[in-house]
């Protein structure tokens, strides 16, 4: 049922097409000079037809679900949905959907079968509603097209300015997608200020986030404190790149300068399988191999470690950043122009003296960009430590304590049944938006002096 | 003779500097040796730690990749399952009775005794049989030879992963279980097949019967949206800046935007989904749609980025040439820039859907870890994708789920693999030296 | 600059610094210096001419093993330097660069400080016992570069912050710091304006008295006013070396006065 709607546009942007090129072509045999070459003209219809009609057919189709199931659920008989939260009133939507769609368990009241009856044909007058009205705007702005055609109609210059709008509307989404991320987050995050002080979460130093899900509860029962849960993430991303930065930098000099190419041929590719790896599989190994391995070691020299460590969390995502780091120094000490190791060199600099007073140093610049964007990704990095993290909240700095982090809580206040009116999903939005202004002020920061850099040796 | 006293003289001026690097020649190139063995110390950390991830996933996932079977005669009991009573019957006690025969001091009234008895066979066995007579209800009555998966902790006793000289209070199957095993070997009616089941199935509580199927269904719906959805939007995005936008604050803007896009966190993408295309505009939870949607966002600036990389690689002469015949810059840009830039595109876009693939954060908010045994027929309908897959079993306590996650690592590795040798090879095949 | 009388310039020039024989250099499969045989004096200078992508450049790189330092690059042959095989595998390159300097075409002042960038060659191989050496290092090579005027009150800002004409002196400075014997210089005036260059011209007259230097030039006019002696490459092959008076009036080889005379090149 859903394709019937594209079978539709499709049908008639090659009839519009077709009907378009043949007026333009009985134009020219006719004797005209026709302005545009004929397949313009048919690009036109096409385009004329296309780009409405599917945006209609996208919008509909992605605001039916929700608009049915409103109809659905607004229709239930009085009474059922009395004194139910939003969490159970979900949960009978989703009933009544799969029983529309043919999985019914147990025996449901018969009021959600009916529901489920209503459900299935509100869906269908709907996909016939789409079908009528596609198929009256293609014929209707196909007639348009064809009463276009002329021999001094400018079909190119139309189908060029309906791409070039295209192209702009496809240039916006990005900033959309921005704004979006903004809204969104500032949008929850001041609900969630509502309900909890602002001062209370930047500067409190205690997070239980543990909110009652029964209503008689009191939500200040949870505390909010975000400051420990801020610690974590430092407390990771600095033992992360306390093994990137080292590890990459002399990785980048020695590949650099000093490596045979058949070496430097081998190494690149898997530094690059290194970066390919998705952080699910380094967070798995993380529990499989890392943290038990710290904890034997642990145990072989006597001190107490905990199973979920800030070191072994810290210690995965520094194998992870590795070769981010090396490829963006790589780069950095590439740009660096030749006639500054020439100089270097004919003074009588050895090339690990070339390196490090003026290669290094000249590179500099670059390096720092490429360390701060591996800071931001190191805080904005989830799936390793939500693995391999804890879920309390310490304030410690030690890292074979158990830790928590940001992105931690964002996942795991969220994860399950979430509602938009509780304050435990609120307070992720809250961390999330943290989260975004840290790293947008740092990728700003970043990105703005890798760009600087290169402008110098360019 | 002035020659001579000059030549003198300026030996001894000389001197000092050959002198004094002579002298700490040595050192210096010590220091030099030093610094080439940190470069390469740390190459070596690198490449031990890729090779210590790969090893230790391979070896504890390759066990996942067969899966201990047990070859049953079953006398399809009439009296247990009636023909008229389909699909239900007493499918458990037909299986147990065909496990009775090989162990004659047991008694199937004992509940417990029965129960050890059948623990060996998954808990799957059962519906095993019960499709199989569905299907057919001639079988009723006779007897049918059935290989089934045994349960977990038999597999990893079959595979060796359970040690026998533990003692017996800290394994899971005691002494008495592994004796009734080992009768079932001895008659030979233990195989290890190939696991078929972990493409083919979909999820499940039982590990000796959970599979990829949904993960995999989930994971190509919401790589189709997101390549659906970002290639159009990517290319035209990149074609109007790196081509039609006038350099101004506007297109500064957006390009400024698209960078920074490319490091947002993928978890706060997580939130935007959850927040906006969930929560705002009402799209089901766990859909693939959504998932795609979502990753949509996140691929975009990686395909708007290789594409303006692509384009600039084009060089300024064959513009000039198409318009020096009258071509308008739409004509060029559609008829010959993009056309000699598609290699490098379409490399930048199966880079970029191979990054989407194994993204995981963003699903896990917008709940595409839920717990689904049946593989989605829509990208509306609740799914799990590979990544989220592999961070359901990792966090699953059953011993099983520890090979399967690893062997869904390799699953996931094997499209990435895949799709990057793909992008090498196009890359290879295709790219023009200007 | 041709007042010298004949005689003693043959006088002085009469010993040689560098001896090369048979040279030959490849890159990759480019045979780019064929068989190159030339001697050159002590304290004086030698000007390399020819048309671009002769090799004369190629040339002179040999001449400190800067060609090492590119990996598809090999050379053949025998070069010596006070008697001296510098291809000799018990010849540190780092050991004959602090003997031989050499300033480039482009200025390629570090992005240090005046200062640092003229007591970076000492700093490395340890020429000064303390800082005041140092000072007294930095100050007699700018001094004898003729920047010390232009650059005493500003030793702390980088040198990248002077004129083009000013880097170009600096980097001579920075090489004169090693106290070196031979200085190269490969095409040092090309990105200067006429001004600076006769500045540097200046400097590179002055310098001869103590230094054996090897100038590789575009202009025929500066290897006229600077050089005692002129070799003419073309390529890949020396085509004729000798007196630049008696390359530039009376050029024995027909590939050389069609050179000079402007038919080519």
């Amino acid at each position: 049922m859903t394709a019937v709607p594209f079978i539709i546009l499709l049908l008639a942007a090659i009839v519009g097409y077709a009907i378009n090129i043949q007026a333009a072509r009985a134009i020219r045999s006719g004797g005209d000079r026709l302005h545009s070459l004929e397949h313009f003209h048919g690009l036109f219809s096409l385009l004329l037809v296309v780009v409405p009609a599917l945006t209609l057919v996208l919008i509909w189709l992605a605001l039916q679900g929700s608009i049915v199931d409103g109809l659905v659920m607004s229709s239930l008989p009085s009474g059922v949905l009395d004194g139910l939260g939003s969490g159970q009133i979900q949960l009978i939507g989703a009933e009544i959907r799969s029983i529309a769609g043919g999985r019914i368990f147990g025996t449901p009241e018969n009021w959600k079968l009916e529901a489920a009856d209503r459900l299935l044909g509100y869906r269908q007058a709907s996909g016939w509603l789409l079908v009528t009205v596609v198929t009256l705007m293609s014929l209707g702005l196909i007639f348009f097209a064809r009463s276009k055609v002329a021999a001094e109609f400018r079909a190119r210059q139309g189908v060029e300015r309906i791409t070039l709008w295209l192209m702009i509307f496809c240039a916006v989404v990005a900033i959309f997608t921005t704004v979006g991320i903004v809204a969104a987050l500032t949008f929850e995050t001041l609900k969630f200020f509502q309900r909890v002080p602002v001062t209370e979460f930047l500067f409190g130093l205690n997070w239980e986030p543990q909110i009652p899900i029964r209503e008689d509860q009191i939500a200040a029962e949870g505390a909010f404190g975000a400051v420990p849960v801020f610690l974590g993430t430092i407390v990771i991303a600095t033992v992360a790149l306390l093994i990137a930065v080292p590890v990459g930098l002399f990785t980048a000099i020695y590949l650099n300068e000093f490596s045979p190419t058949s070496i430097r041929n081998v190494v690149k590719p898997i530094l690059e399988i290194l970066a390919g790896v998705p952080t699910v599989v380094y967070g798995f190994f993380a529990i499989l191999v890392v943290a038990p391995a710290i904890r034997q070691f642990g145990q072989s020299i006597g001190v107490e470690v905990a199973s979920n460590t800030a070191l072994a969390a810290g210690g995965v995502m520094g194998i992870m950043l590795i070769p981010f780091i090396s490829s963006f120094a790589d780069d950095a000490l590439s740009a660096v122009p030749r006639s500054l190791r020439d100089g270097a060199l004919a003074l009588g600099a050895t090339r690990g003296e070339m390196m490090l007073n003026v290669l290094f140093p000249a590179a500099i610049p670059g390096i720092v960009g490429g360390i701060l964007l591996a800071v931001s990704r190191a805080i904005g990095e989830t799936m390793i430590v939500v693995m391999a993290a804890g879920l309390i909240a310490r304030m410690t700095i030690n890292p074979l304590d158990s830790v928590t982090a940001v992105t931690v809580q964002i996942v795991t206040l969220l994860i399950g049944d979430t509602s938009f009116d509780n304050p435990k999903t609120l307070a992720a939005f809250a961390l999330g938006m943290m989260l975004f202004i840290a790293t947008l002020v740092i990728n700003v920061f970043a990105l703005r002096i890798v760009r600087k850099y290169r402008e110098i040796y360019d | 003779m002035t020659d001579i006293t000059s030549e003198d003289s300026r030996k001894a001026l000389c001197n000092p500097t050959t002198e004094a690097v002579r002298n700490s020649l040595s050192r210096r190139n010590r220091k030099q040796v030093l610094l080439q063995s940190f470069g390469i110390a740390a190459i070596l950390f690198a490449m031990g730690m890729l090779f210590i991830l790969l090893g230790s996933i391979i070896s504890s996932g390759y066990h996942a990749f067969t899966q201990t079977h047990i070859q049953l005669e079953v006398y399809v009991d009439p009296e247990e399952i009636p023909a008229d009573g389909l699909p239900r019957g007493g499918f458990n006690d037909v299986l147990a009775a065909a496990m009775a025969v090989h162990f004659p001091g047991i008694d199937l009234a004992d509940r417990v005794a029965k129960r050890e008895l059948t623990s060996i066979l998954s808990n799957g066995a059962q519906f095993i049989l019960r499709d199989k007579v569905v299907s057919d209800p001639s079988l009723i009555g006779q007897t049918i030879s059935l290989s089934v998966p045994a349960s977990d902790p038999y597999d990893q006793l079959n595979k060796g992963l359970v040690e026998r000289d533990t003692p017996e209070q800290f394994r899971r199957i005691d002494d008495a279980a592994i004796a009734r095993f080992d009768r079932l070997k001895e008659l030979g009616m233990v195989s290890a097949p190939l696991n078929t089941a972990l493409i083919t199935n979909a999820d499940s509580r039982f590990p000796e019967l959970a599979g990829l199927k949904g993960a995999l269904v989930g994971s190509f719906w919401a790589l189709l949206v997101c390549f659906l959805i970002s290639f159009p939007l990517g290319i035209g995005a990149a074609i109007y800046l790196e081509e039609f936008a006038p350099k101004n604050r506007y297109s500064d803007l957006i390009e400024i935007n698209i960078n920074n896009l490319a490091a947002v966190p993928s978890v706060v993408f997580g939130l935007l989904a959850l927040a906006v295309f969930i929560g705002w505009f009402g799209l089901p939870r766990s859909a693939p749609f959504v998932g795609g949607l979502t990753l949509a966002l996140m691929t975009m600036p990686t395909i708007i980025i290789a594409t303006r990389a692509a384009l600039k690689a084009v060089p300024p002469s064959i513009r000039e040439a198409a318009l020096g015949v009258g071509a308008s810059k739409h004509q060029v840009v559609f008829g010959h820039v993009l056309p000699l830039a598609m290699p490098g595109i379409l490399t930048g876009t199966i880079i970029g859907l191979a990054q989407a693939l194994g993204e995981t954060a963003p699903l896990l908010l917008i709940g595409m870890n839920a717990f689904i045994t049946s593989a989605a027929t829509s990208p509306f309908d609740s799914a799990t994708a590979l990544p989220t897959q592999i961070f359901i079993w990792a966090d699953s306590p059953e011993r099983g789920f520890v090979s399967r996650t690893s062997a869904a690592i390799l699953v996931l590795l094997m499209f990435l693999v895949t799709m990057n040798a793909v992008a090498i090879f196009l890359r290879s095949k295709f790219e023009r030296k200007w | 600059m041709f007042d010298t009388p004949h005689s003693a310039i043959d006088e002085r020039l009469s010993d040689t610094k560098i001896a090369a024989k048979k040279v030959q250099v490849f890159y990759g499969d480019t045979h780019a210096i064929k068989d190159v045989d030339i001697n050159i004096q002590p304290r004086s200078v030698t000007a390399f001419i020819g048309p671009s992508g002769c090799g004369k450049s190629t040339f002179l790189r040999c001449l400190n093993r800067m060609n090492d330092t590119i990996d598809i690059c090999r050379v053949e042959g025998e070069i010596t330097i006070d008697g001296e095989d510098i291809y000799d595998p018990k010849v540190d390159p780092v050991q004959l660069r602090a003997k031989v300097g050499m300033v480039f075409q482009k200025p390629n002042p570090f992005p240090k400080s005046i200062y640092d960038n003229i007591a970076y060659g000492p700093r490395i191989h340890g020429l000064a016992k303390n800082k005041a050496e140092l000072d007294e290092i930095v100050s007699s090579s700018l001094q004898k570069a003729g920047l010390w005027n232009e650059a005493k009150d500003r030793l702390d800002e980088p040198g990248t912050g002077l004129s083009g004409g000013q880097q170009q002196r600096l980097c001579i400075a920075r090489a004169i710091a090693v106290n070196p014997e031979v200085i190269l210089m490969d095409e040092p005036c090309s990105a200067l304006d006429p001004i600076a260059t006769a500045k540097v011209e200046e400097l590179i007259d002055e310098l001869r008295t103590n230094y054996t230097i090897v100038i590789v030039t575009h202009s025929m006019q500066q290897a006229a006013r600077v050089s005692q002696r002129t070799a003419f490459f073309h390529l890949g092959i020396l085509v004729e070396e000798g007196l630049t008076q008696d390359i530039f009036t009376n050029p024995q080889d027909k590939r050389t006065q069609d050179y000079i005379t402007g038919r080519f090149g």
